[in-house]
């Protein structure tokens, strides 16, 4: 539901049915509403099968990549004696996104009943969710939940009597983007600097501590109990566009909306519907100039590139977008688009681990280049220079924060020209001071 | 003598040891949740900063020496990230988010009246009365909530210019 409102309804509310409801986190609070009989039914089974009907049903990852979740599971190795991890990533940070959060502080037995019923199968004992260190009432509630999971033997050495342990172990964060990033994530876990690591190896052969590792986000996990209940069939038929997007997905949005918030929706579901009707509209008097569909990592799409698209992996793509980690932050035409793309820019500067070249100059550089342009200094050929950077920051490192600071400048390049050009040409008031 | 004291130059004179009695103890429970102790870093890290308000080099040495990594490898980590301070802060710690989408929203607005009002003044800086630290941080994830806010732990969602007064005026 699209908490802090109530559910629309347009919405297909599956996780975020106990948003807003502080009985749902308790441990019996969550067995009244049902909870659990997912990892009960998981435990009954053989581990291959749970992993073909997590397959079967299509989920795909929705921290960002959108791959799918049953495969990478199936990619873990079997029964070679070493030691498997499954982390659960809790470190939301991309700008827009704030989904995870509700999931964790509503529903934090949910995200262990994932987890769980992930890490038997992939015959992994110990599960670190890694909790990014901002979010200190999530903590607090996790914490207490994964207390109480222990106290009712849904975790520990004889996860509900099946002779499986399921120990869960919380990482807090301390303030790192780049730590959402799944190798960054390992290394943060070992007590190290949140530098990625180049794969392969995947962390599927050499994770964290060199083991077999699997790492997924707090919304992937929380959507499998559901599909173990429910089955694959059914979570397979809440689609209404791509038969390759599946199940519900929570958007969380943001900006220039009359009823900011998140909102889950069948896949496939229109995004006008999202924006016009689910979160409100615009202010009164403003229309939609621009959105960013996925988390600031992914290209800005213009207002009539929202007409006719569908929300899931591939109606998002093809109109040159990406769903990433659904958080859609809405502009209207009151943004100033090359102020804001300054301010993305200057975000990802900031949050680079500064291991690649490319990033850690190329970041810093557009960043100072967009700062030359808002402070009336800009020259024609700075859009150029712009665009080159973003080419050497595409694609040629080893993980993808300097991708995705190229991406808003790119697109809002081909996009929002004449904003750029208008500074350029001194016909819009400078709105940072000269350097 | 309960505190590390900074000289004007940075330099700290004395070094009362942390992980000593039950805070040890506390650590030594976390071992066993990791097969390294080094995978205890942050952890530790989290623990000084608690007990002591910030991290010093001496506790960055007595971390690294009870977890079996270097001086130096501590301090690269500490200084990664961002939420772990090296120098003495303010009793409150302000954070605030400025970051794109709340950005639309006027935090930029906010930021302000919460360097104004906290006496602050400048974004990094100590209030002369030592109440307050402020400092903008990029995306705390609650962006539908514009403009949230990190008072110590605790997280204030909807921050506005007008209710900035009434916020800090619970820190004391």
């Amino acid at each position: 539901m699209g908490y802090p409102h109530p559910s629309h309804p347009k919405e297909t509310v599956l996780l975020s049915k106990y948003f807003g409801d502080p009985g749902a986190r308790t441990y019996a609070g969550w067995i009244e509403r049902g909870g659990y009989e997912g990892l009960r039914k998981a435990l009954a089974m053989p581990r291959a099968e749970v992993i073909e009907m997590v397959k079967q049903s299509g989920l795909r990852g929705r921290g960002g990549a959108g791959f799918p979740t049953g495969l990478k599971w199936s990619f873990m190795p079997k029964d070679e004696g070493k030691p498997h991890y499954l982390v659960c990533n809790a470190d939301e940070s991309e700008p827009g996104t704030f989904k995870d959060r509700e999931l964790l502080r509503w529903t934090p037995h949910a995200v262990i009943e994932g987890c769980a019923i992930a890490a038997y199968s992939i015959q992994a004992q110990t599960i670190y969710i890694y909790i990014r260190g901002e979010f200190t009432e999530p903590w607090r509630i996790m914490t207490k939940a994964v207390e109480e999971a222990y106290a009712h033997g849904a975790l520990g050495a004889d996860a509900f009597g099946s002779g499986t342990r399921i120990d869960v172990v919380l990482h807090r964060g301390a303030g790192a983007y780049i730590c959402g990033e799944e190798t960054a994530m390992m290394n943060s876990i070992e007590g190290k600097r949140g530098n990625p690591r180049i794969k392969p190896p995947f962390p599927a052969q050499a994770g964290v501590f060199g083991m077999p590792t699997t790492i997924n986000n707090v919304e992937t996990l929380s959507a499998v109990p559901h599909i173990l209940t429910r089955g694959a069939e059914w979570y397979k038929g809440l689609s209404l566009s791509s038969p390759k997007s599946t199940g519900t997905k929570l958007f969380s949005v943001c900006g220039h909306v009359q009823r900011p918030g998140n909102y889950e929706v069948t896949m496939g579901t229109p995004m006008r519907d999202l924006i016009f009707d689910m979160a409100g509209g615009m202010r009164p008097g403003r229309t939609l100039k621009a959105l960013i569909p996925g988390g600031s990592s992914v290209p800005i799409m213009t207002a009539a590139e929202v007409e006719g698209c569908a929300l899931d992996y591939e109606g998002i793509v093809a109109k040159g977008s990406m769903l990433g980690s659904g958080g859609v932050i809405v502009m209207d035409d009151s943004t100033d688009m090359v102020r804001t793309i300054w301010r993305y820019t200057r975000f990802y500067a900031h949050e680079s681990c500064a291991q690649c070249t490319q990033c850690r100059e190329g970041t810093a550089w557009t960043t100072k280049v967009l700062e030359r342009i808002l402070s009336g200094r800009g020259k024609q050929e700075d859009l150029q220079l712009l665009l080159d950077l973003a080419d050497n920051m595409t694609g040629k490192t080893i993980c993808v924060l300097s991708d995705s600071c190229a991406a808003p400048v790119v697109s809002g390049i081909q996009k929002f020209r004449e904003e750029f050009d208008a500074y350029i040409a001194g016909a819009r008031r400078p709105v940072l001071a000269a350097v | 003598m309960s505190h590390a004291a900074a000289q004007g130059d940075g330099t700290v004179t004395s070094h009362e040891k942390i992980f000593t009695g039950e805070r040890r103890a506390q650590l030594e429970a976390l071992f066993a949740k990791y097969p390294t102790r080094q995978a205890c870093l942050l952890p530790a890290l989290w623990m000084v900063q608690e007990a002591r308000g910030w991290i010093s080099e001496p506790a960055m040495a007595e971390v690294g020496e009870v977890l079996g990594v270097t001086p130096a490898f501590v301090r690269g980590v500490v200084t990664f990230y961002t939420m772990y301070h090296t120098h003495p802060v303010g009793r409150h710690f302000i954070q605030v988010c400025t970051t794109s989408p709340c950005g639309l929203c006027g935090a930029e607005e906010t930021m302000q009246a919460i360097l104004r009002e906290s006496g602050c003044g400048e974004l990094g800086a100590t209030s002369p009365d030592g109440r307050f630290t402020a400092i903008e941080v990029e995306c705390l994830g609650a962006c539908g909530f514009a403009t949230p806010i990190l008072v110590d732990d605790d997280f204030i969602e909807g921050v506005t210019p007008e209710r900035v007064p009434g916020i800090l005026a619970a820190y004391k």
